[in-house]
């Protein structure tokens, strides 16, 4: 049985020009110990999703449908003080921007000992000792003096690793990361990235992890869902997605990753751009875009559904191209991959 | 820290001298003779004359102001008023108490409103109440405060006769020619001042209130808190109100320090002698050692005022210790 089973989840958000749908029924498990990469553009619901787990969104606007079973229990559902005992406990998150998640004008050290306190009734001394054990788990050098600093005395990627061990610092079945690297730099990246591994291997929690960042998703995901314009397009384990991937959209992320190739090869874009989640497009919400385009993709909503073939059974797609073909298309397109990198 | 405090001080030197310097040019420069006025109506020329030199109104202008600072500074003098004679020092030390009941009195009241309501605002924006409120601002910033004075004194003070409506009373019990005094007086005669003064007070602090908490419930470190499992309680108190607050902070330094330097409107219209009522008085009768003398008290109240607020900020927010 999964640790979080997410049923055709639904996030709507009332405004003033409409309805927009940010998340419009997508489903998801992660296993324990595991990672899940969700993956996708800027603004098509990776982060909503994740918000809507943790409840984040602001209530007033919001309509939320489905379901998120998190150990027997329905976390769209649940008394908002039952799950507000979770977060933070069981379920943590970090965010995108370490420069700003810390607030300002308390230590680091007062930070982390509320993070613990808000959960165990235990004495600011043990509080303390844990949080200095957790900033020595994520390598802050001169963790007990340091608990004394404010944020703004720590780099950017030390600001992350603070947020990493307040995350961890109640031991959580799932940890929550929306795009955790995507405003540090390359080399602090990949620290980042090499350290939530370790922790995930000491600590055994599991990992939902959203990024725009494919180089990233090979790093740490053992599962991965693609997602497009509020949907899922694909699903699969990491090896199906990177190699036997069945959505042209997978294929146009895939073919934009920027590679070490010959002098002058361009990088290759997905041209257009995402659609309105005000009026999402009917059909195949893709179908703007993509090249391979055919006469159902414009009236009919694809089902995902699994592939077969060699793949795993959990690898699902959602397209309309015939299943003999995208397997050809895929097959060529790692090939060219393959090829330009031999150049 | 301490660094930082020495050199807010000396910043607060820098200004005082530039503060002091431009009113006494400003002052001295305009064509009125001073030493005619002084002498009387009756004065023949040479007594002008004498009255002049004795003012030092004959030297250069950085002689005066010379003369002036080193009686300011060693003596602690702000000289002699034209008309009676009296020290400025005497007048300010009688009129700076009034207008300090106003001003603190009055601050206490509009944030003892403007700070419950512009959180209310923000915690529940586009609400009925939330409604309400700005409709109530607009109208508290609208409305000039002398029309709001003279309205309450019209209705409260003389048509439902609750509350007097002029004149001040000591705090400390009556003092010889006054009819009135000791603390029930003095609040009962304040009471009208200080709704007048927060009423204006309030609207605007009520809205940048609801501005500032609006604001700091999007940061992303509130969103924090709440991933940490924080009751929505703690994440308002805790993480966004104090930060909420740094400006309002800021702003209510500036206010209270602009204020005691005289409320004038207040002041005027319930006839409080204080610091706003004698400057007004003494510009229509040039008597310019009292207008320098409360411009002057009013610029070192802004200066300590922002001292005292710098300070304060550094203790709220950390981030400005080390800047």
């Amino acid at each position: 049985m999964p640790l979080l089973d997410v049923k055709d989840l639904k996030t709507y958000f009332r405004t003033d020009d409409g309805i927009v749908h940010a998340v419009d029924g997508v489903s998801f498990s992660v296993e324990k110990g595991k990672t899940l990469a969700i993956v996708g553009e800027s603004g098509c619901g990776k982060s909503v999703t994740c918000m809507t787990i943790m409840g984040l969104n602001a209530k007033r606007n919001t309509i939320t449908e489905g379901q998120a079973i998190f150990k027997d229990r329905d976390l769209l559902k649940i008394d908002p003080d039952e799950l507000r005992k979770i977060r933070g406990n069981e379920i943590s998150m970090i965010f995108q921007d370490p420069m700003t998640s810390l607030n300002p004008v308390y230590t680091i050290g007062a930070q982390l000992r509320e993070a613990v306190q808000l959960h165990e009734n235990v004495s600011k001394q043990v509080a303390n000792s844990r949080s200095v054990e957790m900033l020595k788990a994520v390598a802050i050098p001169r963790a007990e003096t340091r608990m004394d600093d404010y944020p703004h005395q720590f780099s950017g990627g030390m600001r992350q690793r603070v947020m990493i061990a307040m995350a961890l610092v109640n031991n959580p079945d799932l940890l929550i990361a929306d795009e955790p690297t995507t405003a540090l730099d390359v080399t602090t990246q990949a620290q980042i990235l090499k350290l939530m591994n370790q922790l995930q291997r000491d600590f055994g929690s599991a990992i939902i992890l959203v990024t725009h960042d494919l180089g990233v998703v090979a790093e740490t995901a053992d599962d991965v869902m693609v997602m497009y314009a509020a949907k899922a397009v694909e699903k699969g384990g990491y090896e199906d997605i990177f190699y036997r991937p069945e959505h042209p959209y997978t294929w146009g992320l895939l073919g934009s990753l920027p590679r070490l190739v010959a002098e002058g090869a361009d990088l290759k874009p997905i041209p257009g751009t995402p659609p309105s989640l005000l009026q999402p497009p009917s059909g195949c919400r893709f179908h703007l875009r993509c090249t391979y385009a055919f006469s159902p993709c414009v009236p009919d909503v694809p089902e995902l559904l699994p592939v077969g073939g060699e793949s795993a059974s959990d690898h699902a797609v959602a397209c309309h191209l015939e299943p003999e073909f995208r397997r050809r298309e895929s097959h060529d397109l790692l090939h060219e991959v393959m090829a330009e990198q031999q150049v | 820290m301490v660094r930082y405090v020495i050199r807010r001080l000396l910043w607060a030197v820098v200004l005082f001298i530039a503060v002091t310097l431009l009113t006494f040019i400003m002052f001295y420069v305009i064509p009125v003779n001073p030493a005619a006025m002084v002498a009387g109506k009756a004065a023949t020329p040479a007594m002008i004359k004498q009255v002049t030199h004795d003012l030092y109104l004959d030297r250069p202008l950085y002689v005066q102001y010379g003369h002036f600072m080193k009686e300011l500074v060693w003596n602690h003098s702000l000289g002699y008023s034209y008309g009676n004679r009296q020290s400025v020092n005497s007048i300010i030390e009688k009129a700076a108490p009034v207008t300090a009941a106003v001003v603190f009195g009055g601050a206490i009241l509009w944030l003892l409103v403007a700070i419950p309501v512009g959180i209310y605002s923000a915690l529940r924006p586009r609400s009925k109440g939330d409604r309400v409120a700005m409709v109530g601002v607009l109208a508290g910033i609208s409305a000039h405060p002398v029309w709001v004075g003279y309205m309450l004194s019209l209705i409260v003070g003389y048509k439902l006769n609750l509350l007097p409506i002029q004149g001040y009373c000591n705090l400390r019990g009556a003092s010889a020619g006054q009819s009135c005094g000791g603390p029930y007086d003095w609040f009962m005669h304040m009471l009208l001042p200080w709704i007048t003064f927060a009423i204006l007070y309030s609207a605007f602090y009520v809205r940048m209130i609801r501005s500032s908490v609006m604001e700091t419930l999007n940061e992303d470190y509130v969103r924090t808190a709440r991933a940490k499992g924080a009751p929505e309680r703690t994440v308002i108190r805790r993480h966004a109100l104090r930060n909420a607050m740094l400006p309002v902070v800021t702003m209510l330094g500036m206010d209270i320090a602009l204020a005691l330097g005289g409320a004038v409107f207040v002041e005027i219209v319930f006839g409080l002698p204080g610091l706003g009522y004698w400057a007004i008085q003494s510009v229509f009768t040039f008597d310019l050692p009292i207008v320098i003398g409360t411009v002057i008290f009013a610029s070192i109240m802004v200066i300590i005022f922002n001292l005292l607020i710098d300070l304060l900020y550094a203790v709220i927010d950390p981030r400005i210790r080390l800047a």
